[in-house]
């Protein structure tokens, strides 16, 4: 339903974004199929590729590699990135002392360190699991931080009158009037989580999909490469719409009460 | 026993302006006492300091000098001896109407059945139960005050202080609200601490008025009404209201300076 009258949308939403992904992908199928197969690759190209990769099992055991250290990876930077924002946003102290790390960790060149991390970690799984932790926990931390900011003085204050402690005002008040922040960070730490997950795998032990794109561009199989970067630009999406569908059931009161998601 | 009383009370701080710093002094020298079971309204322009005045007796800010008592008792910070009920409700958005009652419950200690049961009759008091799972943002202004209302009075404090709580609602909700918390009053007998620039809301709550200005306390004027104060409508038409909000008004200009 629309909020303004006599505007009424007469097309759902995914009813658009379908038709503007079918123009997308017809277009590039007809340009694609214009250029050197060397050089670019188009849509049915790359699904008989795709097909290929299923069939021989190829793509289901990349995909298992990579999905293990992306999903260790990414929960392991909500499980530090969430607490260390909470409590960095809420403590001066913390905030004195820990904000300058966090900001400047943010934009951390994280590719020039990964030879370094390597030394460290060597070059299985442990060093994947820290890359993608070091490139998704900042986003969630500082959405964190900035969510404790933005929560209404009156609010804590409510829990002072009823002499809360100040670990329960933490858990009872920030904690859910930070949620929505704190989703969008988890969601804006997706696409970050992915790229750090391929460049582990060019960088290091040479595995998973990344393996399958640096393999098959050294082979100049160009339709092959694209099959896991569609892959992963189309699970990072689903993943995007899973966090947003998980923030509606943890957090309604927010949608509920911003309405911005006419529909 | 419920009694609250602020003694030379003062309250100082810096604002800064550009590069000068300037003292301000919201409250100088305030002492008040609410006795056992009287309603006392604190009124005055705004910037008088009524609200810091209250805040101090709650104890969510303190004092520059003075103590605040309860009971005789000096306190320092917030107590389940007080409840606070804000100027806009203030519930948590995340949390229904029964589980913002249970919220204040909780954090004295309450737990299981008793506490849900007490909320209950909280709601119940203030004409709600049948709204219990409705969330703040399905709630009207008024019901979001009588959550609020509620979720103080839940916990048992011996004293209520109320800032301002029916000034954002519209004058209907405003005048039925008054009702309404006299009802409570007749109900509970509670010590009620409660701040208003509405004069007519002063003179129909309070036993005793409290004018302030500039930090101080101007005037204090008994209200000759008697309780229970049921017929509002005949109440507001009698002379001794309107006497009454006569001599406050003049507390509040007491030059004769047309306001």
């Amino acid at each position: 339903m629309s909020g303004a009258a006599g505007r009424r949308r007469t097309f759902p939403r995914w009813a658009v974004t379908l038709a503007s992904l079918v123009v997308a992908i017809g277009l590039w199928e007809v340009f694609g199929r214009l250029v050197n197969p060397i050089f670019g690759s188009y849509p049915s190209a790359i699904a008989v590729a795709f097909w290929q990769l299923v069939e021989n099992g190829k793509l289901a055991t990349a995909l298992a590699q990579s999905l293990q250290p992306f999903v260790a990876g990414y929960l392991l930077a909500i499980l530090v990135g969430v607490p260390v924002g909470l409590v960095v946003g809420r403590f001066w102290v913390a905030e004195a002392a820990l904000g300058v790390y966090i900001t400047a960790g943010y934009a951390m060149p994280l590719v020039a360190l990964v030879p370094l991390l390597m030394l460290w970690l060597g070059l299985g799984f442990a060093v994947k699991v820290a890359v993608v932790f070091l490139m998704s926990v900042f986003p969630i931390t500082i959405n964190t931080w900035l969510g404790v900011k933005a929560v209404p003085r009156t609010l804590i204050e409510v829990g002072h009158s009823f002499v809360a402690s100040d670990a329960t005002i933490l858990r009872r008040i920030v904690l859910p009037a930070t949620l929505p922040y704190i989703m969008a960070g988890i969601r804006l730490a997706v696409g970050r989580a992915v790229v750090a997950m391929v460049i582990a795998e060019f960088f290091t032990a040479i595995s998973g999909l990344g393996a399958i794109i640096i393999n098959s561009a050294n082979s100049f199989d160009t339709a092959t490469m694209f099959v896991p970067i569609v892959l992963l630009m189309a699970m990072a999406w689903g993943l995007n719409a899973l966090i947003g569908v998980i923030e509606r059931r943890v957090a309604p009161w927010q949608s509920e009460i911003a309405g911005g998601d006419e529909r | 026993m419920g009694e609250v009383s602020l003694v030379g009370v003062s309250k100082r701080f810096s604002v800064r302006l550009g590069r000068a710093t300037q003292e301000v002094e919201a409250l100088r020298d305030v002492s008040l006492t609410v006795r056992d079971h009287e309603i006392v309204v604190l009124t005055g322009p705004s910037g008088c300091g009524k609200t810091t005045a209250l805040r101090i007796a709650m104890g969510l800010e303190s004092a520059t000098e003075g103590r605040v008592l309860v009971d005789g008792r000096e306190v320092k910070g917030c107590g389940h001896d007080r409840g606070m009920v804000f100027q806009h409700a203030e519930l948590l958005p995340w949390l229904n109407a029964l589980e913002n009652v249970e919220f204040g419950l909780e954090m004295k200690g309450g737990r299981g059945a008793p506490l849900r049961e007490t909320a209950l009759a909280y709601l119940e008091l203030v004409g709600l139960k049948e709204s219990w799972n409705r969330r703040p943002h399905q709630l009207s202004g008024g019901m979001k005050q009588r959550v609020g209302i509620a979720r103080a009075l839940a916990i048992d404090p011996e004293v209520l202080l109320m800032d301002e709580p029916f000034a954002a609602l519209d004058a209907q909700t405003r005048e039925g609200m008054q009702v309404e918390l006299l009802e409570i009053y007749a109900r509970t007998r509670k010590t009620i601490l409660f701040v208003t620039h509405d004069l007519d809301e002063a003179v129909l709550l309070a036993d005793r008025v409290l004018v302030m200005r500039q930090g101080r306390i101007e005037a204090a004027i008994e209200v000759p009404l008697s309780r229970p104060r049921d017929d509002v409508g005949r109440i507001r038409g009698l002379a001794e209201f309107a006497e009454t909000r006569y001599r406050i008004w003049r507390a509040l200009h007491p030059s004769g300076d047309a306001p």
